[in-house]
């Protein structure tokens, strides 16, 4: 007898990602800039929070929505977003913000529900819809600056979807979204009766302007859940800790399967995260800081270069166009004459084909060698049959 | 953050940027940075760069003591009027007036602890206001100036991720 793996994951190809990490994993002296997690350690406040929670044998089970007193952190920080949840019945914490998409999907949606998906987005989205039997319907947004507008989403076909899966500040493209242009995509939700998934992970990171949540919006609460965590702000990637809030029937759906697989998120992670909403805002502002810099010293080198780069305004991406018509074969080129990596953006569906994720969240010094390489490499092979050429 | 702010916050971060490269990070004309450089110093907000040193990785020697300083003061003389005489010494690398238990900390350093230690009795014990000194002599260094001496963290993130 063979194992067969089911007909939904058999649908879901491996990440696009997965093969560059490969390539990535067998060069020496990488300088990465495809790594999508802080290169800065969790404040080590919140780490001594852990440990003492660790030292106190605090080491069991929480509640299954997560301790009372994270809740209420979580639901006090909301505040600057204009947003105002019950900790008691309209937030859950989950083990990062993979199970909050991934409960969303399994609570919200039906098979053959559809789940309209922003392009190009984070590699997961996609999958978890898949996962549940969703079809799923890709919202371009390349010739928008990555932003969803109103007529994309009419183009698209969204005013049949169920739900709208949506991500900003976005990964990969380093795209935000402002208060006037999400606004007609909130007025366009509420008049095909969409439902959102918000996912706000990156929200801390928003440069130039605040971050505005699509929950906040008039007649938005009531159809949007809103997934975030603490994996970017405060560079928990690895306690994996997230949380989702949304209307209490949402929640208490999305609860009932976190409770039966996941039981409660971990609860050492949970102690540095109360830790760190409680006394961890200047941290979190300085590594904000740091990230701005770099953006701003990556953005003004593509330009330098004459690569026409996405002027993002968030996250800690930036998404230039491949200097090659094939961005998979730049990227691999890149890898193996200059040791950098960068993300092709095949990897986030059919509106990254043309670009190039490039992360900062590296150190400064690293940032511009990286760089300088990029530049040396480009001017000496600025066409694939350049490169070709020279082998 | 004003320009000011950021241009600071970028030179105590590593004050060997160049005028080009603390443009790029902070979005400003190098001639702003020049000219906001210059008024940091002129304004006396930055008073100087120097480079931060792990003497145990260094050829050579270098010792440090924490000196505590008790003083005495009368209708004639002030406190800054003792500092000023105390910071005109060469080995004397900090000097702070704090709350506690002793009124002047001094940071002292020399190529011995003998030379530290005939420093501290030959000249500083002697002025006429200090009545008490006590020496404490650096065993190691672990952090200074913000910097952590440890043997720093290795980066042990996937080289690829979503």
């Amino acid at each position: 007898m063979t194992i067969e793996p089911s007909e939904r994951v058999d649908r879901v190809g491996p990440s696009g990602i997965r093969r560059f990490f490969e390539l990535a994993e067998e060069v020496d002296d990488l300088i990465s800039l495809g790594v999508g997690e802080p290169d800065f350690s969790a404040p080590w406040t919140a780490r001594q929070a852990a440990i003492d929670s660790l030292e106190r044998g605090k080491t069991s089970y929480t509640a299954n929505r997560g301790k009372r007193e994270l809740r209420a952190a979580i639901a006090a920080d909301l505040a600057r977003y204009d947003l105002t949840y019950d900790p008691d019945d309209e937030i859950v914490v989950t083990t990062g913000v993979s199970e909050a998409l991934d409960l969303a999907h399994r609570a919200l949606v039906d098979p053959g529900d559809t789940v309209a998906v922003v392009d190009p987005s984070y590699v997961s989205y996609v999958a978890n819809a898949t996962f549940v039997g969703a079809d799923v319907l890709r919202v371009p947004t390349r010739d928008d600056e990555f932003v969803l507008t109103r007529s994309s989403l009419e183009a698209a076909g969204a005013a049949d979807a169920d739900v709208l899966l949506m991500g900003y500040p976005n990964n990969p493209t380093g795209a935000t979204m402002t208060r006037d242009q999400l606004e007609p995509v909130a007025a366009f939700a509420r008049e095909h009766d969409l439902t959102v998934f918000s996912d706000e992970i990156y929200a801390e990171l928003t440069y130039g302007h605040d971050h505005v949540s699509i929950a906040a919006l008039p007649g938005m609460r009531e159809r949007t859940i809103v997934l975030n965590g603490f994996s970017k702000a405060f560079a928990m990637t690895g306690l994996r800790l997230g949380y989702a809030v949304g209307p209490p029937a949402a929640i208490d759906a999305m609860n009932r399967i976190h409770q039966y697989t996941m039981l409660s998120a971990p609860t050492t992670a949970q102690y540095a995260a109360i830790e760190a909403l409680d006394s961890c805002a200047d941290a979190v502002t300085e590594m904000r800081d740091q990230y701005d810099r770099r953006r701003r010293v990556v953005l003004s080198r593509f330009d330098e270069m004459n690569i026409d780069c996405f002027r993002s305004s968030g996250a800690f991406y930036a998404f230039p166009e491949s200097p090659w018509d094939d961005c998979e074969a730049f990227a691999e080129a890149l890898i193996e004459a200059e040791q950098v990596a960068m993300v092709p953006g095949t990897a986030f569906g059919p509106g990254g084909t043309d670009n190039l994720r490039v992360s900062y969240a590296t150190d400064m010094e690293s940032l511009r060698e990286a760089l300088d390489r990029v530049e040396r490499f480009v001017e000496a092979f600025p066409t694939e049959e350049a490169f070709e050429a020279d082998r | 953050m004003d320009e000011r702010a950021e241009i600071l916050a970028v030179l105590r971060e590593n004050a060997r940027y160049s005028v080009t490269e603390i443009a790029e990070m902070t979005d400003c004309e190098e001639s702003t940075v020049e000219s906001v450089v210059d008024d940091l110093e002129d304004d006396g907000v930055v008073r100087g760069y120097r480079a931060v040193v792990d003497w145990s990785n260094a050829e050579r020697s270098r010792v440090t003591a924490m000196v505590e300083l008790n003083v005495t003061l009368d209708r004639e003389t002030n406190y800054r009027d003792i500092a000023d005489r105390i910071v005109k010494y060469p080995p004397v690398d900090s000097l702070r007036l704090v709350s506690g238990d002793f009124d002047f900390a001094a940071e002292v350093s020399a190529e011995s602890m003998e030379e530290v230690s005939r420093f501290v009795s030959d000249e500083i014990a002697p002025i006429p206001e200090v009545t008490q000194t006590v020496t404490h002599y650096v065993m190691e260094t672990y952090k200074e100036q913000g910097i952590a001496f440890g043997d720093g963290d290795d980066d042990d993130r996937l080289s690829i991720s979503p």
